[in-house]
């Protein structure tokens, strides 16, 4: 444990102390935060030291002093947030959560089909509800990550969704993560998804803030996607410059499902994502694609892993980062292939656009195969705008700016393409297209 | 399939070829590492004080430092207290000749395949045979005199060129630099040195063969060479040892310097005794490898086919410091049965203009497990730097392992950056295509695997190639079925 974080470390498990006594809960749960935070009590927060996070300095997040809010509270400006809330007019189901708790005033949900399960966490762990206690935090590895521990420790709201067998939920569910206030507030919002078989979904969650301040969110999301299941799932990365941005995609693919996920990273000062999808079953396939567009000082870092269990799976990643100013990109894309997972199909590929000179990538595509019946290829690339594209353009009477511009766009538009949600995608389109301007 | 599973037994029980023992007699240094055996090895070589005291003071680092665990790999603890740091095949005289040197050990080289009157007529390679911890020989000295190189044994280059030795040692790998490096610091016993002075081509390939006969002995030996502004030089290193059911230890520390426009090319053939197919015995190669291109379009380039030692852990790494220099890197790594291998390079791109290419083959059989770990580094002023990186893996059995771990930071925008890596195996159609025009199975792989590995081959000078093409069937027969 480092010496840097190590009072943060104590201030959090003080607070714990805290929250345990004014939250309590059932026994299941209770047992559960108490076994994450005597996890989280050792782990401790990750150091530069550790492989997995030899490029992102967390202490800045650690050390910052925040404030536990433990309920939603919008101090009376729910109406001039609603009117303004991220992709808030996008058709389909709205659940929205602020500073990690479920508020009901700012959310939109149509009849839903029969059968289906969309409420907030808290609810569910109100109701002692059997399928959450079943699945809760049974493929994370809370055990040795300790944002997840702490996560876990702290888990009190967030989307529960349960989709039966044979069910094809058409409109897509919005899950969108409002941070709102002054004084650095915390929250750990916490997601569980349970695709049943046959069954297919298409679920969004959006991260964003209603000020420009400090904050910490830290957040997981669990997918259960079961046989034959389809899940579409869209990250929007949309934190406030200032944030600090952590968490966990957690993915497991059964016999012949497909899950397809995209994350768009805009926001934040310090952001981490981890997306680990498991194979567990023959027939999986998962798809893992990601846009960081950095400006400013951000630091933006991905960590995907594939973990290729069992034999005939199908993965691929593609990863593209725009890097401005002094932003600093990190990538770290994992293929695991286990002990006789034969027949694996597995394609990453990792492309870097630096645009200033004090912009920064650190990239690790790394492949640890034990079976030898497989195909599998990673490529990394980086550099800068094509010269010949531009001269190109520029030729042909378009100005500098704009030429560069096209070229940008038609790079990050490798990821965007790929979202299902055509007034999502058209959305972030525009946004690239401000933010690059 | 059954005419051809015997085959493959009978060729996977083949034996490691160089696994003979020497009897020789050795002068042997008491086992264990301390201050006063670190004085002795000094004194033994009549050094000067200046380098008591650099490997006193590496020493006293190596106290402070703790051994290495990260590598994709499981070794045990090691004793160091159970080494023997010093071994050397008793003197008799000086030698002038190469008749003088002890018949035996001539002897043991031949059976090596190395023999110095054929190669000093037929190659025109320079060999400079390094038998446990000293150089017993070094051949064409008087030619490559009159030319102004230096190539001789590390002791000897302490002896006559003192001041070229206290300029570049530790320059490249400091004596701090890991754990492995700095106990090599402290015990480095010999080794070869080569110098090229300015403008001069060296005329003949130049080659040392290490060879580690005493059981229980480690080996570790430097390698300095430095090519002088616009000299160009072409190294080549051979290794072997014995079947012990011990584990030892070779902890070798290579440090190149290339001025103005020098070049300099390292190839190795590393066969040290891999252990047997439990995985019993065999070298630990813990080596430290690292160019400096210091000067101005220097260019240092790295060859390497790994296919013995129970564990390889090493990267031959290039620091680009001087404007438009290059590095490259190219591997062949081979793991059969219980080896495992965790090699690579790294590249630090410093000056402007600097290239560098890397080309990575993984062979895995059995259950051996092969990792390439590398680094792609551009530092800020790097303006224009260039890499591009290929790694390769080839599987062969289902119970083996490929892994690649390549690290690229880039800071500077002007960088161009390609990484590529793939997995494959041995494809039965490809077995069947050749089958079907009449070539037996392993022709086939062998044929395959050849031409899996040619980029890197084509980089070995011709008798090298010829040799490690011969060791990677050896390394391979049996793997296939």
């Amino acid at each position: 444990m480092s010496p840097t974080t190590q009072h943060a470390t104590e201030r959090y498990l003080a607070e714990f102390q805290t929250f345990e006594r004014d939250h309590p809960a059932s026994m299941w749960l209770a047992g559960v935060r108490r076994r994450a935070i005597e996890r989280f009590a050792s782990l401790g927060f990750p150091t530069v030291r550790d492989e997995e996070w030899k490029y992102t300095d967390v202490t800045p997040v650690a050390n910052l002093a925040v404030t536990p809010i433990f309920r939603a509270n919008l101090n009376g400006d729910a109406a001039r947030i609603s009117g303004n809330l991220p992709f808030g007019d996008i058709a389909g189901h709205r659940l929205t959560f602020v500073n990690g708790h479920y508020s009901p005033e700012l959310s939109h949900l149509e009849t839903l089909p029969a059968g289906v399960t969309v409420s907030s966490l808290a609810a569910a762990f109100e109701n002692q509800n059997e399928v959450v206690q079943e699945h809760f935090g049974k493929i994370l590895d809370a055990e040795n990550e300790s944002f997840a521990a702490l996560n876990t420790a702290f888990a009190q709201d967030g989307a529960f969704v349960q989709i039966p067998s044979n069910l094809q939920l058409e409109t897509p569910l919005h899950l969108l993560f409002l941070t709102h206030g002054e004084g650095a507030p915390v929250s750990h919002p916490r997601n569980l998804v349970l695709a049943g078989d046959n069954s297919s979904v298409t679920l969004i969650e959006t991260y964003a803030s209603t000020g420009e301040g400090v904050y910490f969110t830290n957040a997981i999301t669990e997918v259960i996607a079961g046989k034959n299941a389809r899940v579409e799932h869209i990250k929007n990365q949309m934190e406030s410059p200032k944030a600090f941005h952590i968490a966990t995609l957690q993915i497991a693919a059964s016999r012949d499902s497909w899950v397809r996920s995209h994350t768009v990273n805009f926001g934040g000062r310090i952001v981490r994502n981890n997306a680990t999808a498991v194979m567990g079953d023959e027939g999986g396939e998962v798809t893992l694609n990601g846009l960081v567009v950095g400006k400013d000082a951000q630091h933006i870092d991905n960590h995907t892993t594939m973990d290729h269990a069992m034999p005939h799976c199908l993965s691929h990643e593609h990863y593209a980062h725009v890097l401005d100013d002094q932003s600093n990109g990190v990538f770290n894309g994992k293929i695991f292939v286990r002990l006789d997972a034969q027949k694996t199909d597995a394609k990453q590929s990792n492309r870097t656009l630096l645009l200033s000179r004090d912009a920064q990538i650190n990239a690790k595509p790394q492949l640890e195969i034990f079976a030898d019946d497989v195909k599998c290829t990673h490529g990394a690339t980086i550099g800068q705008l094509d010269e010949d594209a531009l001269f190109y353009l520029r030729a042909r009477g378009i100005p500098e700016i704009a030429a560069r511009n096209i070229l940008i766009r038609a790079f990050a538009n490798e990821v965007l393409d790929g979202i299902p949600v055509e007034d999502l995608r058209q959305k972030l389109e525009a946004m690239l297209l401000t933010r690059l301007s | 399939m059954s005419t051809e599973t015997q085959t493959i037994e009978a060729l996977a029980t083949q034996e490691y070829s160089a696994g003979f023992v020497t009897d020789i007699e050795s002068e042997t240094l008491p086992r264990g590492l301390s201050e006063e055996i670190v004085r002795t090895i000094s004194a033994k070589k009549d050094e000067p004080q200046w380098l008591l005291e650099w490997r006193l003071k590496a020493y006293r680092h190596w106290l402070t430092m703790e051994e290495p665990h990260w590598l994709n790999a499981h070794y045990p603890h090691l004793n160091y207290q159970d080494i023997i740091y010093y071994s050397a095949p008793k003197p008799k005289e000086k030698l002038a000749s190469l008749d003088e040197v002890d018949p035996k050990l001539l002897e043991t080289y031949n059976k090596l395949g190395i023999s110095i009157d054929e190669q000093k007529i037929l190659a025109n390679v320079a060999v400079d045979l390094v038998f446990d911890s000293v150089s017993v020989t070094t051949t064409f000295k008087a030619k490559l005199n009159e030319m102004g190189i230096i190539f001789c044994s590390f002791s000897e280059a302490v002896r006559e060129h003192g001041d070229l030795v206290k300029q570049y040692l530790g320059s490249v790998v400091p004596y701090s630099d890991n754990y492995f490096a700095t106990l090599n610091s402290a015990v480095f016993s010999d080794g070869s040195f080569v110098y090229i002075p300015k403008g001069v081509r060296c005329p003949m390939e130049l080659s040392t063969y290490f060879r580690i006969n005493t059981q229980d002995s480690g080996q570790f030996e430097r390698t300095l060479i430095i090519a002088d502004d616009d000299a160009y030089v072409s190294y080549l290193e051979g290794c072997t040892a014995p079947k012990f059911d011990t584990n030892q230890l070779h902890a070798a520390v290579v440090e190149l310097v290339a001025l103005e426009r020098a070049q300099i090319k390292y190839s190795t053939v590393q066969n040290w005794y891999p252990g047997d197919k439990e995985g019993v015995g065999g070298i630990y190669n813990f080596v430290t490898k690292r160019g400096a291109a210091r000067g101005e379009s220097s260019k240092i380039s790295w060859t390497q086919v790994e296919t013995g030692s129970a564990i390889t852990w090493k990267y031959p790494s290039v620091l680009m410091i001087g404007d438009n220099s290059i590095g490259e890197f190219y591997s062949v790594a081979v793991t059969n049965n219980a080896q495992k291998a965790d090699t690579g390079t790294k590249m630090i791109h410093l000056g402007k203009n600097t290239r560098s290419t890397i080309v990575s083959k993984g062979i895995s059989a059995g259950q051996g497990h092969n990792s390439y770990r590398g680094l792609v580094k551009v530092m800020k002023g790097a303006e224009n730097a260039r890499n591009f990186s290929q790694c390769d893996s080839l599987l062969i059995g289902n119970r083996c392992g490929a892994h690649t771990f390549p690290y690229i930071e880039v800071r500077n925008p002007s960088a161009k950056v390609e990484h590529e890596a793939s997995t494959s195996k041995v494809g039965e159609d490809q077995i069947f295509y050749c089958n079907a025009r009449g070539i037996g199975t392993e022709d086939a792989v062998s044929m395959i695997v050849n031409g899996f590995c040619k980029e890197v081959f084509r980089e070995l000078p011709m008798e090298f190639a010829v040799e490690a093409q011969k060791l990677l069937g050896i390394s391979l027969e049996g793997s296939v079925g």
